[in-house]
């Protein structure tokens, strides 16, 4: 039982020292987070295997993508 | 003896002393040197566009919406297996499907320093899938469809960086109707935080196309219409043939939660949180259900579902080539699914302007509570289904994309970037799939 309620909160402690090491980055800085392969959400080019992902597979959102909607029926 | 030691000793520390003191030097050379450089630049930038210091203006000009960046996005995809739901878990799953889509982006500003962003889209999809044919019982049914599903986004952003958007969707194939409306905000927040809030609702239309054997026969009026997912109707039974097909409500709500956080001058990551409830008609009515006993019935799920997405994507610039893309979430719902989704892409930057990046995304699902393969379910189960894609199962999906963006677009024409992606999708369930894309970008 504690090892479990270990198990959930450690994701918890990891992401809160993640953000918390974060760092001041000026404007001037961002070349590199700027680069369009740096982008945080999914790629114009991948809309179709999201589509047919979300249609073979059980699974879907927290992705920026859909959650709903089209009919997936074949 | 010893005192000839000590001197050598001596002489060779301070040769070394000299070399760091040189080095010092030079670095503090060119360091001043490079200083005076930058400082002669900005005095001839300043100079070239003659701009007197004190007449820098702050105000913001007011230009109306214009065309800035259009994406066509063209897929064609093709896939095999053996467990369609059409015919109870086992038949083909063969799918082709070709897709073409068109996004325009239109960007203006007014005096009070809003940007306005207007997104326009249109694709069409058409596809052939096998097992359609198998919605009437004889296999004759058509096994082609197309869809069309055009979108408009609008979002104002202030001066302070928060964006206020709307969305409109729709989608349309023969047996599936389709409308959504999204409205999201998000705020700046400390030093490279941003928060993101977005609720949408999808309002569909499921037309209850039955396998043929399946469609009640009422004494009253003995007459029967055969329909294919595909909308080629017949009768049987004599008579009038344009008896309508009565459609299915299937409502979806989301709620959706992001962070996204820079966490150093390489590296930015982003939280995701959905919430995803589900109610009416979430079966499809033309997949049938092999009982235990050789009964067969269209497949029955529950009228309610709610999932819970967490996702977490973190983005690494490693070095000056090679970009680090990864994604995990997990997933559940209460069928009874459990889902892990890890993928990592490795965008290798051959050239400032040319990148190769392959991928790989694995995934991993128990069963829904629901599921059950062919000629096992009993015919007292409340629920039932013989669709895969609520199976336990494994996926893998691999590939290279590769991205071209010269300065100057690509043959000094409009076209500013090219995108190739090829991936190959393999299932537990013996389902393969490939995917090939294109991306055209066009820029003003």
């Amino acid at each position: 039982m504690k090892k479990n309620v270990f198990l959930q909160i450690l994701p918890v402690v990891v992401l809160m020292i993640f953000f918390a090491s974060c760092k001041t980055v000026k404007e001037y800085q961002r070349n590199k987070l700027n680069d369009s392969e740096m982008s945080l959400g999914n790629k114009k080019i991948e809309k179709t295997e999201l589509n047919f992902q979300s249609y073979r597979e059980a699974a879907s959102g927290a992705n920026g993508g859909k959650t709903g909607g089209g009919c997936g029926c074949n | 003896m010893e005192a000839k030691q000590v001197v050598v000793a001596d002489v060779t520390n301070l040769i070394k002393d000299i070399k760091i003191i040189m080095k010092k030097i030079s670095l503090t050379v060119i360091g001043l040197y490079l200083l005076l450089l930058s400082a002669h630049c900005q005095i001839t930038n300043k100079d070239s566009v003659s701009v007197p210091v004190n007449t820098i203006s702050t105000e913001y000009i007011d230009k109306p919406l214009r065309l800035e960046e259009t994406n066509i996005v063209s897929s064609y995809y093709t896939q095999d297996g053996n467990h369609s739901a059409v015919t109870g878990g086992v038949g083909t799953e063969k799918v082709t499907d070709i897709s073409t889509g068109i996004d325009l982006k239109f960007v203006g500003s007014d005096v009070k320093g809003h940007k306005y962003t207007l997104t326009t889209g249109l694709s069409v999809d058409h596809h052939t899938a096998a097992s359609s044919a198998y919605v009437n019982k004889s296999g004759a049914s058509k096994t082609g469809g197309t869809r069309v599903y055009p979108s408009i986004n609008f979002s104002s952003e202030n001066k302070m960086g928060s964006v206020v958007g709307i969305g409109i969707y729709y989608s349309t194939e023969y047996n599936y109707k389709s409308f959504a409306l999204d409205a999201s905000y998000s705020k700046k927040i400390g030093s490279g935080g941003e928060l993101s809030t977005k609720i949408n609702g999808y309002f569909d239309q499921v037309k209850l196309i039955t396998p043929s054997e399946l469609i009640p026969v009422t004494p009253a009026s003995p007459i029967t219409t055969v329909t294919s997912a595909s909308g080629v109707t017949s009768s049987r039974g004599g008579g009038d043939n344009k008896s309508s097909i009565p459609s299915s409500p299937r409502y979806t709500y989301t709620g959706s939660v992001s962070y996204t956080q820079i966490i150093n001058k390489k590296m930015q990551a982003s939280l995701l949180l959905d919430i995803v409830a589900q109610n009416g008609y979430l079966a499809l009515p033309f997949h049938r259900v092999y009982f235990a006993d050789g009964g067969v019935q269209v497949e029955n799920l529950p009228g309610n579902r709610l999932k819970l997405p967490f996702g977490l994507r973190v983005n690494y610039f490693l070095g000056d080539k090679v970009i680090v893309r990864s994604f995990y979430r997990y997933y559940t719902d209460d069928w009874g699914v459990v889902a892990h989704t890890a993928s990592l892409e490795l965008p290798i930057k051959m050239t400032p302007f040319f990148s190769v990046a392959p991928f790989y995304r694995y995934y991993t699902q128990t069963a829904a509570k629901y599921f059950a393969p062919y000629a096992v379910h009993k015919q007292s189960d409340n629920y039932y289904t013989s669709n895969y894609s609520y199976s336990a199962f494994n996926s893998s999906y691999y590939g290279v994309g590769v991205h071209i963006a010269p300065p100057a677009g690509l043959w000094k024409s409009a076209i500013s970037a090219v995108d190739i992606r090829y991936g190959h999708y393999t299932q537990t369930t013996d389902l393969n799939s490939d995917v090939i894309s294109f991306n055209f970008q066009l820029k003003r």
